[in-house]
């Protein structure tokens, strides 16, 4: 679906996305996961065809954006990271004009408008305007209204960025059901755990390069130890003191802002290995380890940074 | 899937028309009073109070009345104004405040044709509120020659002299803070001095050589050559086609350029 080599992107100067290697199969969820900056959205917006690419080639749907834009795009569902819904209009003329700048029949976009309305549970607002709409219930519109062309692939960048944890999994469950559907679907994240959710395959972006790929599960056992050791301590003189006895301990180790994080496969003899050497926290978690220990694992800083 | 974008290849701009129809079919009555009665009413003092007061004064020599006179002025500059306030604000809305274009530029509609879209609707209203103003101005005996009909493709020219450009000029900024400027120093200085309300042979020689650079003064002259049916001569009225078209065209080709920017940014 999506071919990119040595794909590059500069703004002014700028190298945003720095010669990366892409390949997108049909069917499969695929994702770009990263810091804000990292050159995910710039990515985005050369394979959705409105940005051209500063050097490298891209196949999208086997053509060539730079000569098939438009042709591409209508092959395409685009849900921007800024919403972009048409505050104008209701939210039914919003699926119907979109629809039409597709060149497709108002009578069959009406069919579809009434499906999508149904599909991501707007039905009762359809002729109301846009602007009451929750965060939530935006993004399920503009979500609705990228499949108004009956898109191959559909792209999302920050789908569920700055909504709640029961609006994201509105999302997350109607994504789900399009991927079940055999839609193809590439969407960008700063959020592991809508990365580990979603993503059938992704890759690690880190100023504007790819940092690494692979599925989910197999990135976690490629680059992070089964488990994470967290710890807090009470201020930052203990956490100094005992920041010295656990590197002495070995393992991998993160010292972060407030916390220290010990990379191992077996969490619990660690910390009693450590408690036997004087090593006190106020809190110890031991858990899975994540993307996010991926992520910092390989750049030494964590996503949010 | 190739048979729908050769259609949209064809009309994408009518696609950008009828969303603007859309919204036009919900806001219409807020802009009846800005597009038709005020200068329905901008006619009728003008020309009927201040008409009357300079016929009086005997300072208004020629076979024309000063209503007649200044009817086509009066169409060309409002049509003017609109088209610039048009090609203002609206355009920075759907770059930056509310980026209704940046939702076309992601189907296959392309920035050329969102464009050419906004500026065709802006030419719809435009002959809308020309043909009513026409109207206007018949009733009220503004009209003195049949040929008043082609006032209404010259106030669309007019206009797009001016929406061409000023959607380019709005596409490269990054704010409206710019906006009140265009208004303030470029068109209403045009709204006053480019024929509009008295012949530019009452002015001094040297703006009378800088209105040749005015849109609005070939606008007006144009209308005013429709509405009295006088034609000074055939090589003014192509004369003034020529100059208003190149500022189409021209505004048009830096517009198709600055919207592929600024989408693509």
């Amino acid at each position: 679906m999506i071919s990119a080599r040595q794909l590059t992107k500069v703004f002014d100067g700028h190298v945003a996305v720095d010669g990366i290697d892409v390949e997108v199969q049909p069917g499969e969820c695929f994702g770009f996961l990263g810091p804000n900056g990292a050159g995910k959205s710039s990515t985005m917006r050369m394979i959705a065809c409105v940005s051209p690419s500063s050097g490298g080639a891209l196949r999208v749907l086997g053509l060539d954006p730079a000569a098939d834009g438009p042709a591409i795009r209508a092959r395409l569902g685009v849900v921007p990271q800024e919403d972009n819904l048409d505050l104008e209009l209701s939210v039914w003329d919003n699926l119907i004009i979109y629809g039409r700048y597709f060149g497709l029949p108002r009578a069959q976009l009406r069919g579809r408008a009434t499906a999508l309305l149904e599909f991501v549970q707007l039905t009762d607002r359809a002729d109301g305007k846009v602007d009451p709409l929750s965060g939530g219930m935006k993004r399920r519109l503009t979500i609705a209204r990228a499949l108004m062309n009956d898109p191959e692939l559909l792209l999302l960048d920050e789908p569920t960025t700055g909504l709640d944890p029961q609006a994201r999994h509105l999302v997350w469950e109607r994504l789900f059901q399009l991927k079940n559907q055999g839609v193809t679907i590439v969407l960008t994240t700063h959020y592991m755990d809508e990365a580990e959710q979603l993503c059938d395959r992704l890759v690690i972006m880190d100023e504007g390069t790819i940092a690494a790929e692979g599925s989910p599960r197999s990135l976690i056992e490629r680059h992070a130890p089964r488990e994470v050791v967290e710890m807090r301590f009470p201020d930052e003189t203990e956490r100094l003191a005992a920041l010295d006895v656990v590197t002495r301990h070995g393992g991998r180790v993160e010292a972060l802002a407030e916390r220290i994080l010990i990379y191992t496969d077996d969490g619990d003899a660690h910390v009693a290995r450590l408690a036997a050497d004087g090593v006190r926290p106020d809190r110890v978690l031991v858990r899975r380890s994540s993307l996010e220990d991926v992520f910092l694992i390989l750049t030494g800083r964590t996503l949010d940074d | 899937m190739a048979a729908i974008t050769s259609t949209v290849r064809r009309s994408g701009l009518l696609r950008v028309v009828e969303r603007e129809a859309q919204i036009y079919r919900r806001l219409w009555r807020s802009s009846v009073f800005t597009y038709f009665v005020g200068p329905a009413l901008y006619l009728a003092a003008r020309g009927l109070g201040l008409g009357g007061l300079i016929e009086a004064n005997g300072s208004f020599a020629s076979d024309v009345t000063y209503l007649q006179f200044v009817a086509p002025g009066l169409l060309a500059a409002t049509v003017m104004q609109s088209a610039a306030a048009d090609s203002l604000w609206p355009v920075m809305g759907g770059m930056k405040w509310m980026r209704s274009f940046h939702s076309m530029a992601a189907t296959p509609l392309t920035p050329a044709q969102i464009l050419a879209g906004e500026l065709c609707w802006s030419s719809i209203r435009v002959a809308l509120s020309a043909t009513i103003f026409l109207l206007v101005a018949g009733v009220l005996g503004a009209l003195a020659s049949p040929w008043a009909v082609l006032a209404v493709p010259a106030a669309v020219l007019t206009a797009l002299a001016f929406s061409a450009p000023i959607s380019a000029f709005s596409a490269t900024q990054e704010s409206d803070t710019r906006f009140p400027l265009v208004m303030r120093f470029v068109i209403l200085p045009l709204f006053l001095f480019s024929g509009t309300f008295f012949p530019l042979s009452d002015l001094p020689a040297w703006i009378q050589a800088a209105m040749w650079l005015s849109p609005l003064w070939h606008g007006v002259e144009l209308c005013r050559a429709a509405t009295t049916g006088h034609v000074v001569s055939a090589v003014a009225v192509v004369g003034h086609v020529v100059v208003l078209a190149a500022f189409v065209v021209g505004g048009f080709r830096w517009g198709a350029r600055a919207f592929r920017t600024r989408l693509a940014a």
